[in-house]
Protein backbone atom coordinates (compact mmCIF):
# COMPACT_ATOMS: atom_id res chain seq x y z
CA UNK A 1 0.00 0.00 0.00
CA UNK A 2 1.30 3.24 -0.95
CA UNK A 3 1.34 6.04 1.92
CA UNK A 4 -2.46 7.72 2.34
CA UNK A 5 -2.25 10.74 0.52
CA UNK A 6 -4.44 13.55 2.22
CA UNK A 7 -5.65 15.13 -1.16
CA UNK A 8 -9.37 14.33 -1.76
CA UNK A 9 -10.65 12.84 -4.24
CA UNK A 10 -14.75 12.24 -3.79
CA UNK A 11 -16.38 14.95 -1.67
CA UNK A 12 -20.34 14.62 -1.38
CA UNK A 13 -21.73 17.77 1.14
CA UNK A 14 -24.95 17.95 2.52
CA UNK A 15 -26.84 15.22 0.37
CA UNK A 16 -29.94 14.61 0.23
CA UNK A 17 -32.57 12.58 -1.78
CA UNK A 18 -36.34 11.86 -0.83
CA UNK A 19 -38.54 9.02 -2.75
CA UNK A 20 -42.02 10.63 -2.62
CA UNK A 21 -42.72 11.60 0.98
CA UNK A 22 -40.09 9.63 2.39
CA UNK A 23 -36.79 11.06 3.12
CA UNK A 24 -33.74 7.93 1.93
CA UNK A 25 -30.94 10.20 2.39
CA UNK A 26 -30.49 13.35 4.93
CA UNK A 27 -27.93 15.60 4.97
CA UNK A 28 -24.80 13.38 4.45
CA UNK A 29 -21.46 14.83 3.61
CA UNK A 30 -18.54 12.21 2.83
CA UNK A 31 -14.85 12.47 1.98
CA UNK A 32 -12.67 10.18 0.34
CA UNK A 33 -8.52 10.57 0.70
CA UNK A 34 -6.66 9.46 -2.17
CA UNK A 35 -5.28 5.48 -1.53
CA UNK A 36 -7.61 5.17 1.21
CA UNK A 37 -10.56 2.61 1.79
CA UNK A 38 -13.23 4.08 3.70
CA UNK A 39 -16.49 1.33 4.42
CA UNK A 40 -20.47 2.62 4.80
CA UNK A 41 -22.09 0.56 6.86
CA UNK A 42 -25.35 0.44 8.29
CA UNK A 43 -28.42 -1.86 8.72
CA UNK A 44 -30.31 -2.52 5.46
CA UNK A 45 -32.49 0.33 4.29
CA UNK A 46 -29.90 3.05 5.79
CA UNK A 47 -29.83 5.01 2.69
CA UNK A 48 -26.41 3.44 1.54
CA UNK A 49 -27.30 2.19 -1.60
CA UNK A 50 -29.06 5.19 -2.22
CA UNK A 51 -25.94 7.08 -1.26
CA UNK A 52 -23.97 5.75 -3.83
CA UNK A 53 -26.27 6.05 -6.70
CA UNK A 54 -26.28 9.45 -6.05
CA UNK A 55 -22.26 9.52 -5.71
CA UNK A 56 -22.08 7.63 -9.06
CA UNK A 57 -24.61 9.59 -10.94
CA UNK A 58 -27.35 7.44 -11.25
CA UNK A 59 -29.89 8.96 -9.09
CA UNK A 60 -30.50 12.75 -9.19
CA UNK A 61 -30.17 14.28 -5.71
CA UNK A 62 -32.36 16.96 -4.16
CA UNK A 63 -30.00 18.61 -2.47
CA UNK A 64 -26.25 19.19 -2.17
CA UNK A 65 -22.91 18.81 -4.41
CA UNK A 66 -20.82 16.22 -5.24
CA UNK A 67 -17.23 16.24 -6.62
CA UNK A 68 -14.92 13.58 -8.16
CA UNK A 69 -11.21 14.51 -8.22
CA UNK A 70 -12.61 18.20 -8.03
CA UNK A 71 -15.05 18.00 -10.97
CA UNK A 72 -18.73 18.83 -10.18
CA UNK A 73 -20.65 15.35 -10.99
CA UNK A 74 -23.81 17.45 -11.47
CA UNK A 75 -22.64 20.13 -13.47
CA UNK A 76 -20.31 18.27 -15.81
CA UNK A 77 -21.51 14.58 -15.29
CA UNK A 78 -19.07 13.25 -18.09
CA UNK A 79 -16.00 14.50 -16.84
CA UNK A 80 -16.65 13.22 -13.19
CA UNK A 81 -17.96 9.87 -14.28
CA UNK A 82 -14.96 9.48 -15.80
CA UNK A 83 -13.52 9.43 -12.86
CA UNK A 84 -15.47 6.43 -11.11
CA UNK A 85 -15.86 2.71 -11.16
CA UNK A 86 -18.89 1.80 -9.90
CA UNK A 87 -19.89 -1.85 -9.16
CA UNK A 88 -23.78 -1.56 -8.36
CA UNK A 89 -25.46 -3.95 -5.83
CA UNK A 90 -26.45 -6.40 -8.23
CA UNK A 91 -22.99 -6.79 -10.85
CA UNK A 92 -23.79 -5.35 -14.47
CA UNK A 93 -23.34 -8.32 -16.21
CA UNK A 94 -24.40 -8.94 -19.97
CA UNK A 95 -24.68 -12.83 -19.40
CA UNK A 96 -23.98 -13.64 -23.24
CA UNK A 97 -20.56 -11.64 -23.52
CA UNK A 98 -17.47 -13.59 -22.77
CA UNK A 99 -15.10 -12.05 -19.62
CA UNK A 100 -12.95 -10.60 -22.57
CA UNK A 101 -15.83 -8.80 -24.13
CA UNK A 102 -18.02 -7.60 -21.68
CA UNK A 103 -14.52 -5.59 -20.22
CA UNK A 104 -12.82 -4.49 -23.44
CA UNK A 105 -17.09 -3.20 -23.84
CA UNK A 106 -16.75 -1.57 -20.15
CA UNK A 107 -13.41 -0.34 -20.70
CA UNK A 108 -14.45 1.47 -24.50
CA UNK A 109 -17.61 2.59 -22.52
CA UNK A 110 -14.80 4.72 -20.01
CA UNK A 111 -13.09 6.22 -22.65
CA UNK A 112 -10.10 4.05 -22.93
CA UNK A 113 -8.08 4.66 -26.18
CA UNK A 114 -8.26 1.56 -28.66
CA UNK A 115 -4.46 1.39 -28.15
CA UNK A 116 -4.46 1.28 -24.57
CA UNK A 117 -7.45 -1.55 -24.83
CA UNK A 118 -5.77 -4.58 -24.49
CA UNK A 119 -3.55 -3.69 -22.03
CA UNK A 120 -5.89 -2.14 -19.73
CA UNK A 121 -8.12 -5.60 -20.49
CA UNK A 122 -5.43 -8.07 -19.40
CA UNK A 123 -3.96 -5.84 -16.47
CA UNK A 124 -7.91 -5.66 -15.07
CA UNK A 125 -8.17 -9.72 -15.65
CA UNK A 126 -4.76 -10.03 -13.96
CA UNK A 127 -5.81 -7.96 -10.69
CA UNK A 128 -8.97 -9.94 -10.09
CA UNK A 129 -7.31 -13.50 -11.03
CA UNK A 130 -10.26 -13.94 -14.72
CA UNK A 131 -6.95 -14.86 -16.64
CA UNK A 132 -7.91 -18.02 -17.19
CA UNK A 133 -11.75 -17.28 -17.91
CA UNK A 134 -11.41 -14.44 -20.28
CA UNK A 135 -12.87 -16.62 -23.34
CA UNK A 136 -16.14 -17.91 -21.70
CA UNK A 137 -19.67 -16.62 -20.97
CA UNK A 138 -20.62 -14.85 -17.90
CA UNK A 139 -23.72 -16.37 -17.64
CA UNK A 140 -21.85 -19.72 -17.05
CA UNK A 141 -19.35 -18.48 -14.55
CA UNK A 142 -19.51 -18.94 -10.66
CA UNK A 143 -21.52 -15.98 -8.77
CA UNK A 144 -17.32 -15.34 -7.81
CA UNK A 145 -16.08 -15.46 -10.66
CA UNK A 146 -19.22 -12.82 -11.79
CA UNK A 147 -18.50 -10.41 -8.79
CA UNK A 148 -14.83 -10.62 -9.83
CA UNK A 149 -15.92 -9.23 -13.62
CA UNK A 150 -18.26 -7.08 -11.78
CA UNK A 151 -14.54 -5.61 -9.89
CA UNK A 152 -12.92 -5.89 -12.82
CA UNK A 153 -15.34 -3.78 -14.85
CA UNK A 154 -15.23 -1.32 -11.87
CA UNK A 155 -11.45 -0.92 -12.45
CA UNK A 156 -10.59 -1.48 -16.07
CA UNK A 157 -10.06 1.98 -16.75
CA UNK A 158 -8.45 2.62 -13.67
CA UNK A 159 -10.39 5.11 -12.19
CA UNK A 160 -9.26 7.45 -9.08
CA UNK A 161 -12.55 6.40 -7.62
CA UNK A 162 -14.10 2.62 -7.16
CA UNK A 163 -17.29 2.47 -5.39
CA UNK A 164 -18.58 -1.01 -4.42
CA UNK A 165 -22.18 -1.75 -3.25
CA UNK A 166 -21.83 -4.98 -0.98
CA UNK A 167 -19.28 -6.43 -3.00
CA UNK A 168 -19.30 -9.63 -0.76
CA UNK A 169 -22.74 -10.69 -0.60
CA UNK A 170 -23.74 -13.72 -1.78
CA UNK A 171 -20.46 -15.22 -1.68
CA UNK A 172 -19.01 -18.32 0.31
CA UNK A 173 -16.27 -17.06 2.93
CA UNK A 174 -13.19 -18.49 0.99
CA UNK A 175 -14.23 -15.60 -2.10
CA UNK A 176 -15.17 -13.43 0.34
CA UNK A 177 -11.77 -13.52 1.63
CA UNK A 178 -10.39 -13.47 -1.59
CA UNK A 179 -12.60 -10.44 -3.00
CA UNK A 180 -11.48 -8.62 0.27
CA UNK A 181 -7.86 -9.05 -0.16
CA UNK A 182 -8.63 -7.36 -3.41
CA UNK A 183 -10.42 -4.48 -2.64
CA UNK A 184 -7.38 -4.21 0.00
CA UNK A 185 -5.23 -4.40 -3.14
CA UNK A 186 -7.39 -1.92 -5.01
CA UNK A 187 -7.05 0.69 -2.22
CA UNK A 188 -3.37 1.36 -2.75
CA UNK A 189 -3.73 2.65 -5.88
CA UNK A 190 -7.15 4.16 -6.08
CA UNK A 191 -9.94 5.46 -3.38
CA UNK A 192 -12.29 2.95 -2.28
CA UNK A 193 -16.17 3.06 -1.07
CA UNK A 194 -17.38 -0.04 -0.28
CA UNK A 195 -20.88 -0.50 1.28
CA UNK A 196 -21.69 -2.89 4.13
CA UNK A 197 -24.10 -4.30 6.91
CA UNK A 198 -21.08 -6.42 8.04
CA UNK A 199 -18.82 -5.67 10.61
CA UNK A 200 -16.13 -7.59 11.03
CA UNK A 201 -15.92 -6.64 6.95
CA UNK A 202 -15.05 -3.11 7.63
CA UNK A 203 -12.74 -3.94 10.43
CA UNK A 204 -10.97 -6.60 7.83
CA UNK A 205 -10.85 -4.30 4.84
CA UNK A 206 -11.08 -0.50 5.83
CA UNK A 207 -9.07 2.74 6.64
CA UNK A 208 -12.07 4.64 7.89
CA UNK A 209 -15.79 3.66 8.61
CA UNK A 210 -19.17 5.74 8.07
CA UNK A 211 -21.86 4.62 9.97
CA UNK A 212 -25.76 5.42 8.42
CA UNK A 213 -28.68 4.89 10.06
CA UNK A 214 -32.58 6.07 8.96
CA UNK A 215 -30.97 8.17 6.02
CA UNK A 216 -28.19 10.05 8.59
CA UNK A 217 -24.66 9.72 8.87
CA UNK A 218 -24.23 8.94 12.74
CA UNK A 219 -20.76 8.24 12.37
CA UNK A 220 -17.18 9.37 11.17
CA UNK A 221 -14.24 7.99 11.86
CA UNK A 222 -10.75 5.81 11.43
CA UNK A 223 -11.24 2.16 12.00
CA UNK A 224 -8.56 2.93 15.15
CA UNK A 225 -10.92 5.10 16.43
CA UNK A 226 -14.08 2.51 16.07
CA UNK A 227 -11.81 0.18 18.06
CA UNK A 228 -10.74 2.75 20.71
CA UNK A 229 -14.45 3.62 21.27
CA UNK A 230 -14.45 -0.01 22.03
CA UNK A 231 -12.39 0.20 24.71
CA UNK A 232 -14.23 0.31 28.06
CA UNK A 233 -11.79 0.05 30.62
CA UNK A 234 -13.06 -3.27 31.71
CA UNK A 235 -11.05 -6.48 32.89
CA UNK A 236 -12.51 -9.76 32.69
CA UNK A 237 -11.24 -11.96 35.62
CA UNK A 238 -11.11 -15.76 36.57
CA UNK A 239 -9.74 -17.70 39.54
CA UNK A 240 -10.39 -20.86 41.23
CA UNK A 241 -11.36 -19.64 44.99
CA UNK A 242 -11.94 -16.49 44.08
CA UNK A 243 -11.95 -13.04 46.80
CA UNK A 244 -14.53 -11.53 48.17
CA UNK A 245 -16.34 -8.70 45.80
CA UNK A 246 -15.56 -6.37 48.81
CA UNK A 247 -11.55 -7.22 48.68
CA UNK A 248 -11.23 -6.13 44.88
CA UNK A 249 -13.51 -3.14 45.69
CA UNK A 250 -10.37 -1.99 48.44
CA UNK A 251 -8.17 -2.08 45.34
CA UNK A 252 -7.63 1.52 44.41
CA UNK A 253 -8.94 1.90 40.88
CA UNK A 254 -11.34 -0.17 40.75
CA UNK A 255 -15.23 1.08 40.85
CA UNK A 256 -17.00 -1.51 40.13
CA UNK A 257 -17.18 -5.66 40.34
CA UNK A 258 -19.71 -7.65 38.94
CA UNK A 259 -19.81 -11.29 39.58
CA UNK A 260 -20.76 -13.25 36.65
CA UNK A 261 -20.59 -16.98 37.28
CA UNK A 262 -18.84 -18.91 40.04
CA UNK A 263 -15.60 -17.29 39.93
CA UNK A 264 -15.51 -14.93 37.30
CA UNK A 265 -15.91 -11.16 37.42
CA UNK A 266 -16.36 -7.87 35.45
CA UNK A 267 -13.88 -5.59 36.94
CA UNK A 268 -14.52 -1.36 36.09
CA UNK A 269 -11.82 0.95 36.59
CA UNK A 270 -11.13 4.27 36.17
CA UNK A 271 -9.26 5.50 33.14
CA UNK A 272 -6.60 6.66 34.97
CA UNK A 273 -5.32 4.17 37.25
CA UNK A 274 -4.92 0.41 35.46
CA UNK A 275 -5.41 -2.11 38.37
CA UNK A 276 -4.17 -4.98 36.30
CA UNK A 277 -0.89 -5.02 38.18
CA UNK A 278 -2.33 -4.87 41.51
CA UNK A 279 -4.74 -7.81 41.24
CA UNK A 280 -1.96 -10.40 39.86
CA UNK A 281 0.32 -9.29 42.81
CA UNK A 282 -2.92 -9.88 45.20
CA UNK A 283 -3.64 -13.22 43.51
CA UNK A 284 -0.31 -14.64 44.12
CA UNK A 285 0.24 -12.98 47.43
CA UNK A 286 -3.41 -14.58 48.85
CA UNK A 287 -2.93 -17.82 46.58
CA UNK A 288 -6.85 -17.10 44.65
CA UNK A 289 -5.65 -19.29 41.71
CA UNK A 290 -5.86 -16.78 38.86
CA UNK A 291 -6.79 -18.25 35.73
CA UNK A 292 -7.64 -15.48 33.39
CA UNK A 293 -7.18 -11.78 33.13
CA UNK A 294 -8.36 -9.69 29.98
CA UNK A 295 -9.32 -6.66 28.90
CA UNK A 296 -12.82 -6.53 28.30
CA UNK A 297 -14.16 -4.76 24.58
CA UNK A 298 -17.66 -3.97 23.67
CA UNK A 299 -18.12 -6.17 20.56
CA UNK A 300 -18.50 -4.25 17.77
CA UNK A 301 -21.85 -4.73 17.20
CA UNK A 302 -22.45 -3.23 20.72
CA UNK A 303 -21.30 -0.49 19.86
CA UNK A 304 -22.98 -0.45 16.69
CA UNK A 305 -26.31 -0.78 18.54
CA UNK A 306 -25.17 2.02 20.21
CA UNK A 307 -24.39 4.39 17.44
CA UNK A 308 -28.00 3.47 15.85
CA UNK A 309 -30.06 3.43 18.80
CA UNK A 310 -28.73 6.92 20.63
CA UNK A 311 -29.76 8.40 17.18
CA UNK A 312 -33.13 6.70 16.69
CA UNK A 313 -33.94 8.14 20.13
CA UNK A 314 -32.29 11.76 19.12
CA UNK A 315 -34.90 11.40 16.47
CA UNK A 316 -38.55 10.94 17.60
CA UNK A 317 -40.32 12.23 14.34
CA UNK A 318 -38.72 9.46 12.18
CA UNK A 319 -40.48 8.58 8.79
CA UNK A 320 -41.75 4.72 8.96
CA UNK A 321 -39.56 3.04 7.11
CA UNK A 322 -40.79 0.13 4.79
CA UNK A 323 -42.89 2.83 3.06
CA UNK A 324 -43.16 1.89 -0.88
CA UNK A 325 -41.28 3.79 -3.43
CA UNK A 326 -43.41 5.96 -5.80
CA UNK B 1 -19.67 5.91 -27.81
CA UNK B 2 -22.59 5.51 -29.63
CA UNK B 3 -20.91 3.36 -32.27
CA UNK B 4 -19.41 0.87 -28.94
CA UNK B 5 -23.30 0.65 -27.39
CA UNK B 6 -24.41 -0.02 -30.94
CA UNK B 7 -21.84 -2.50 -31.45
CA UNK B 8 -22.23 -4.26 -27.91
CA UNK B 9 -25.77 -4.24 -28.54
CA UNK B 10 -25.49 -6.20 -32.32
CA UNK B 11 -22.84 -8.44 -30.94
CA UNK B 12 -25.28 -9.52 -28.04
CA UNK B 13 -27.77 -9.89 -30.84
CA UNK B 14 -25.82 -12.46 -32.71
CA UNK B 15 -24.65 -13.92 -29.72
CA UNK B 16 -28.10 -15.35 -28.91
CA UNK B 17 -30.33 -16.93 -31.46
CA UNK B 18 -32.29 -14.14 -31.38
CA UNK B 19 -30.58 -12.13 -34.07
CA UNK B 20 -30.53 -15.36 -36.05
CA UNK B 21 -33.49 -16.56 -35.84
CA UNK B 22 -35.56 -12.88 -36.30
CA UNK B 23 -33.58 -13.07 -39.41
CA UNK B 24 -33.60 -16.65 -40.93
CA UNK B 25 -37.75 -16.20 -40.41
CA UNK B 26 -37.82 -13.04 -42.30
CA UNK B 27 -35.52 -14.29 -45.62
CA UNK B 28 -37.79 -17.42 -45.28
CA UNK B 29 -41.28 -15.04 -45.19
CA UNK B 30 -40.08 -12.62 -47.64
CA UNK B 31 -38.93 -15.40 -49.78
CA UNK B 32 -42.10 -17.60 -50.22
CA UNK B 33 -44.87 -14.88 -48.91
CA UNK B 34 -43.05 -11.71 -50.49
CA UNK B 35 -41.26 -12.62 -53.86
CA UNK B 36 -42.06 -16.16 -54.94
CA UNK B 37 -46.04 -15.97 -55.25
CA UNK B 38 -45.66 -12.56 -57.23
CA UNK B 39 -43.27 -14.38 -59.75
CA UNK B 40 -45.66 -17.06 -60.25
CA UNK B 41 -48.68 -14.46 -60.70
CA UNK B 42 -46.53 -12.63 -63.02
CA UNK B 43 -45.60 -15.35 -65.26
CA UNK B 44 -49.30 -16.55 -65.58
CA UNK B 45 -50.64 -12.93 -66.92
CA UNK B 46 -47.52 -12.22 -68.93
CA UNK B 47 -48.96 -13.25 -72.18
CA UNK B 48 -51.74 -11.89 -71.92
CA UNK B 49 -49.49 -7.84 -70.92
CA UNK B 50 -48.92 -7.82 -74.96
CA UNK B 51 -52.52 -6.65 -75.07
CA UNK B 52 -52.38 -4.02 -72.57
CA UNK B 53 -50.95 -0.51 -73.53
CA UNK B 54 -48.53 0.07 -71.00
CA UNK B 55 -48.24 -3.23 -69.34
CA UNK B 56 -46.46 -3.27 -65.82
CA UNK B 57 -42.96 -3.93 -65.47
CA UNK B 58 -41.50 -6.71 -62.97
CA UNK B 59 -40.47 -4.04 -60.47
CA UNK B 60 -44.06 -2.45 -60.61
CA UNK B 61 -45.39 -5.75 -60.02
CA UNK B 62 -42.82 -7.59 -58.42
CA UNK B 63 -40.40 -5.20 -56.54
CA UNK B 64 -42.83 -2.98 -55.40
CA UNK B 65 -44.97 -4.90 -53.41
CA UNK B 66 -42.72 -7.13 -52.30
CA UNK B 67 -41.00 -4.28 -50.78
CA UNK B 68 -44.03 -2.94 -49.22
CA UNK B 69 -44.61 -5.87 -47.73
CA UNK B 70 -41.20 -6.27 -45.94
CA UNK B 71 -42.56 -2.57 -44.43
CA UNK B 72 -44.75 -4.71 -42.76
CA UNK B 73 -42.55 -6.98 -41.67
CA UNK B 74 -40.41 -4.31 -40.37
CA UNK B 75 -43.59 -3.60 -38.21
CA UNK B 76 -43.37 -7.42 -36.61
CA UNK B 77 -39.25 -7.26 -35.94
CA UNK B 78 -39.22 -4.19 -34.25
CA UNK B 79 -41.40 -5.27 -30.83
CA UNK B 80 -39.08 -8.42 -30.74
CA UNK B 81 -36.26 -6.35 -30.97
CA UNK B 82 -37.11 -3.48 -28.92
CA UNK B 83 -37.35 -5.41 -25.77
CA UNK B 84 -34.03 -5.91 -25.51
CA UNK B 85 -33.27 -2.36 -26.42
CA UNK B 86 -33.78 -0.87 -22.85
CA UNK B 87 -36.59 -2.57 -20.77
CA UNK B 88 -33.78 -5.81 -20.82
CA UNK B 89 -31.25 -4.07 -19.54
CA UNK B 90 -33.01 -2.15 -17.06
CA UNK B 91 -34.42 -5.70 -15.67
CA UNK B 92 -31.32 -7.07 -15.56
CA UNK B 93 -29.13 -4.32 -14.21
CA UNK B 94 -27.19 -3.10 -16.86
CA UNK B 95 -28.42 -0.18 -18.02
CA UNK B 96 -26.92 1.08 -14.80
CA UNK B 97 -23.34 0.11 -16.69
CA UNK B 98 -24.40 2.76 -19.39
CA UNK B 99 -25.33 5.12 -16.89
CA UNK B 100 -22.29 5.21 -14.63
CA UNK B 101 -20.03 5.12 -17.52
CA UNK B 102 -18.97 9.03 -18.77
CA UNK B 103 -22.05 8.87 -21.68
CA UNK B 104 -24.83 11.38 -22.33
CA UNK B 105 -28.56 9.87 -21.88
CA UNK B 106 -28.37 11.25 -25.74
CA UNK B 107 -25.75 8.60 -26.42
CA UNK B 108 -27.05 5.64 -24.44
CA UNK B 109 -30.67 6.20 -26.72
CA UNK B 110 -28.52 6.78 -30.21
CA UNK B 111 -26.60 3.36 -29.37
CA UNK B 112 -29.65 1.83 -28.68
CA UNK B 113 -31.48 3.27 -31.79
CA UNK B 114 -28.53 2.69 -34.43
CA UNK B 115 -28.02 -0.94 -33.17
CA UNK B 116 -31.89 -1.30 -34.01
CA UNK B 117 -31.76 0.46 -37.37
CA UNK B 118 -29.16 -1.14 -38.41
CA UNK B 119 -30.39 -4.57 -37.89
CA UNK B 120 -33.80 -3.81 -39.73
CA UNK B 121 -31.04 -2.39 -42.91
CA UNK B 122 -29.46 -5.57 -42.78
CA UNK B 123 -32.88 -7.08 -43.50
CA UNK B 124 -33.56 -4.80 -45.70
CA UNK B 125 -30.63 -6.53 -47.88
CA UNK B 126 -32.94 -9.60 -47.94
CA UNK B 127 -35.33 -7.94 -51.32
CA UNK B 128 -32.51 -6.33 -52.73
CA UNK B 129 -31.00 -9.42 -53.43
CA UNK B 130 -34.05 -11.01 -54.19
CA UNK B 131 -34.63 -7.72 -56.40
CA UNK B 132 -31.18 -8.48 -58.25
CA UNK B 133 -31.87 -11.57 -59.23
CA UNK B 134 -34.78 -10.68 -61.44
CA UNK B 135 -31.74 -9.38 -63.55
CA UNK B 136 -31.72 -13.09 -64.79
CA UNK B 137 -34.46 -12.89 -66.80
CA UNK B 138 -35.46 -9.18 -67.17
CA UNK B 139 -34.48 -5.36 -66.06
CA UNK B 140 -35.64 -3.78 -63.40
CA UNK B 141 -36.79 0.24 -63.25
CA UNK B 142 -34.20 1.33 -60.83
CA UNK B 143 -35.66 4.29 -60.44
CA UNK B 144 -38.43 2.85 -58.74
CA UNK B 145 -36.58 0.15 -57.20
CA UNK B 146 -34.43 2.88 -55.20
CA UNK B 147 -37.57 5.01 -54.25
CA UNK B 148 -38.87 1.77 -52.44
CA UNK B 149 -35.44 0.55 -50.75
CA UNK B 150 -35.36 4.11 -49.70
CA UNK B 151 -38.74 4.21 -48.38
CA UNK B 152 -38.05 0.44 -46.65
CA UNK B 153 -34.89 2.77 -44.70
CA UNK B 154 -36.48 5.51 -44.02
CA UNK B 155 -39.10 3.44 -42.42
CA UNK B 156 -37.11 1.26 -40.67
CA UNK B 157 -35.31 4.05 -38.89
CA UNK B 158 -38.67 5.66 -38.17
CA UNK B 159 -39.90 2.44 -36.49
CA UNK B 160 -36.78 1.50 -34.49
CA UNK B 161 -37.02 5.07 -33.23
CA UNK B 162 -40.53 4.23 -31.72
CA UNK B 163 -39.58 0.83 -30.93
CA UNK B 164 -36.82 2.63 -28.59
CA UNK B 165 -38.97 5.04 -27.08
CA UNK B 166 -41.42 2.78 -25.71
CA UNK B 167 -38.72 0.45 -24.66
CA UNK B 168 -37.32 3.81 -22.43
CA UNK B 169 -40.68 3.50 -21.23
CA UNK B 170 -40.78 0.95 -19.50
CA UNK B 171 -38.72 -2.12 -17.35
CA UNK B 172 -40.69 -5.30 -18.53
CA UNK B 173 -39.77 -6.54 -21.95
CA UNK B 174 -43.32 -8.13 -22.66
CA UNK B 175 -45.14 -4.28 -22.04
CA UNK B 176 -42.34 -3.45 -24.43
CA UNK B 177 -42.99 -5.80 -27.01
CA UNK B 178 -47.41 -5.44 -26.72
CA UNK B 179 -47.53 -1.85 -26.41
CA UNK B 180 -45.07 -1.34 -29.31
CA UNK B 181 -47.05 -3.37 -31.83
CA UNK B 182 -50.48 -2.27 -30.36
CA UNK B 183 -48.91 0.87 -31.79
CA UNK B 184 -46.77 0.17 -35.16
CA UNK B 185 -49.73 -2.20 -36.01
CA UNK B 186 -52.72 -0.18 -35.28
CA UNK B 187 -50.65 2.50 -36.92
CA UNK B 188 -50.13 0.57 -40.19
CA UNK B 189 -54.02 -0.68 -39.94
CA UNK B 190 -54.74 3.04 -39.97
CA UNK B 191 -53.51 3.74 -43.66
CA UNK B 192 -56.30 0.92 -45.42
CA UNK B 193 -58.67 1.04 -42.75
CA UNK B 194 -59.85 4.69 -43.00
CA UNK B 195 -61.02 5.54 -45.73
CA UNK B 196 -61.46 8.87 -45.79
CA UNK B 197 -57.62 10.53 -47.52
CA UNK B 198 -58.17 13.91 -45.72
CA UNK B 199 -58.24 12.23 -41.91
CA UNK B 200 -55.59 13.18 -39.51
CA UNK B 201 -55.72 9.90 -38.57
CA UNK B 202 -54.59 8.47 -41.69
CA UNK B 203 -52.31 10.98 -42.12
CA UNK B 204 -50.61 9.67 -39.04
CA UNK B 205 -50.35 6.28 -40.10
CA UNK B 206 -46.62 5.14 -40.61
CA UNK B 207 -47.87 2.85 -43.56
CA UNK B 208 -49.51 5.49 -45.52
CA UNK B 209 -46.80 7.73 -46.14
CA UNK B 210 -45.18 4.54 -47.61
CA UNK B 211 -47.46 4.43 -50.49
CA UNK B 212 -45.84 7.15 -52.44
CA UNK B 213 -42.50 5.37 -52.16
CA UNK B 214 -44.47 2.41 -53.38
CA UNK B 215 -45.05 4.14 -56.69
CA UNK B 216 -41.83 5.36 -57.34
CA UNK B 217 -43.27 8.91 -55.88
CA UNK B 218 -40.97 10.19 -54.00
CA UNK B 219 -42.13 12.89 -52.07
CA UNK B 220 -40.43 15.41 -49.34
CA UNK B 221 -43.46 15.04 -47.02
CA UNK B 222 -43.08 11.73 -46.71
CA UNK B 223 -39.49 12.05 -46.48
CA UNK B 224 -40.14 14.55 -43.37
CA UNK B 225 -42.70 12.66 -41.72
CA UNK B 226 -40.51 9.76 -41.56
CA UNK B 227 -37.58 12.00 -40.13
CA UNK B 228 -39.73 13.80 -37.60
CA UNK B 229 -41.04 10.59 -36.16
CA UNK B 230 -37.72 9.47 -35.90
CA UNK B 231 -36.45 12.75 -33.67
CA UNK B 232 -39.61 12.96 -31.97
CA UNK B 233 -39.35 9.30 -30.71
CA UNK B 234 -36.19 9.90 -30.03
CA UNK B 235 -36.40 12.85 -27.89
CA UNK B 236 -39.26 11.13 -26.18
CA UNK B 237 -36.52 8.13 -25.62
CA UNK B 238 -33.96 10.53 -23.82
CA UNK B 239 -36.46 11.82 -21.29
CA UNK B 240 -37.66 9.01 -20.36
CA UNK B 241 -33.90 7.58 -19.51
CA UNK B 242 -32.99 10.82 -17.70
CA UNK B 243 -36.39 10.38 -16.02
CA UNK B 244 -34.91 7.27 -13.89
CA UNK B 245 -32.05 9.23 -12.56
CA UNK B 246 -34.46 12.10 -11.42
CA UNK B 247 -37.65 9.95 -9.98
CA UNK B 248 -35.99 6.95 -9.34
Amino acid sequence: MSPPDSTSTLSAVSLARRFGSRSAVRHVSLELKQGEVAGLLGPNGAGKTTTMQMLTGNLAPHHGQIAVMGVDLLQAPKAAKAHIGYLPEIAPLYRELTVDEYLRFAARLHGVRAGALKAAVEAAKERCGLAEVGRRCLGVLSKGYQQRAGIAQAIVHNPPVVILDEPTVGLDPIQIREIRALIRSIGGAHSVLLSTHILPEVEATCDRVHIMHHGHLVYSDSIQGLRERRHEHRLLVEWRTPPEPSALTAIPGITEVATLGPGRFHVRFRPDADPTDALLRLSLAHGWGLQLIEPAHASLEEVFVKLTQSEATEEPDRPTTGASRP
Amino acid sequence: MMATIARKDLRSLFATPLGWIVLAVAAFITAFYFFLPWIDAYLAIEPRLGELANPPGITEAIVAPMCRSVGLLFVLIVPILSMRAVSEERRNHTLTLLVSAPVSMTEIVLGKFIALTAFLWLVCCLPVLMALSLYAGGRLDLGLFAANIGGLVLLGAALAAVGVAVSASTRNPIITAVVTLCLLLGSWIMGFAITDPSSILRYLSVGDHYEGFYRGLVDTADIAFYLLLTVAALGLAIRRLDRDRLQG
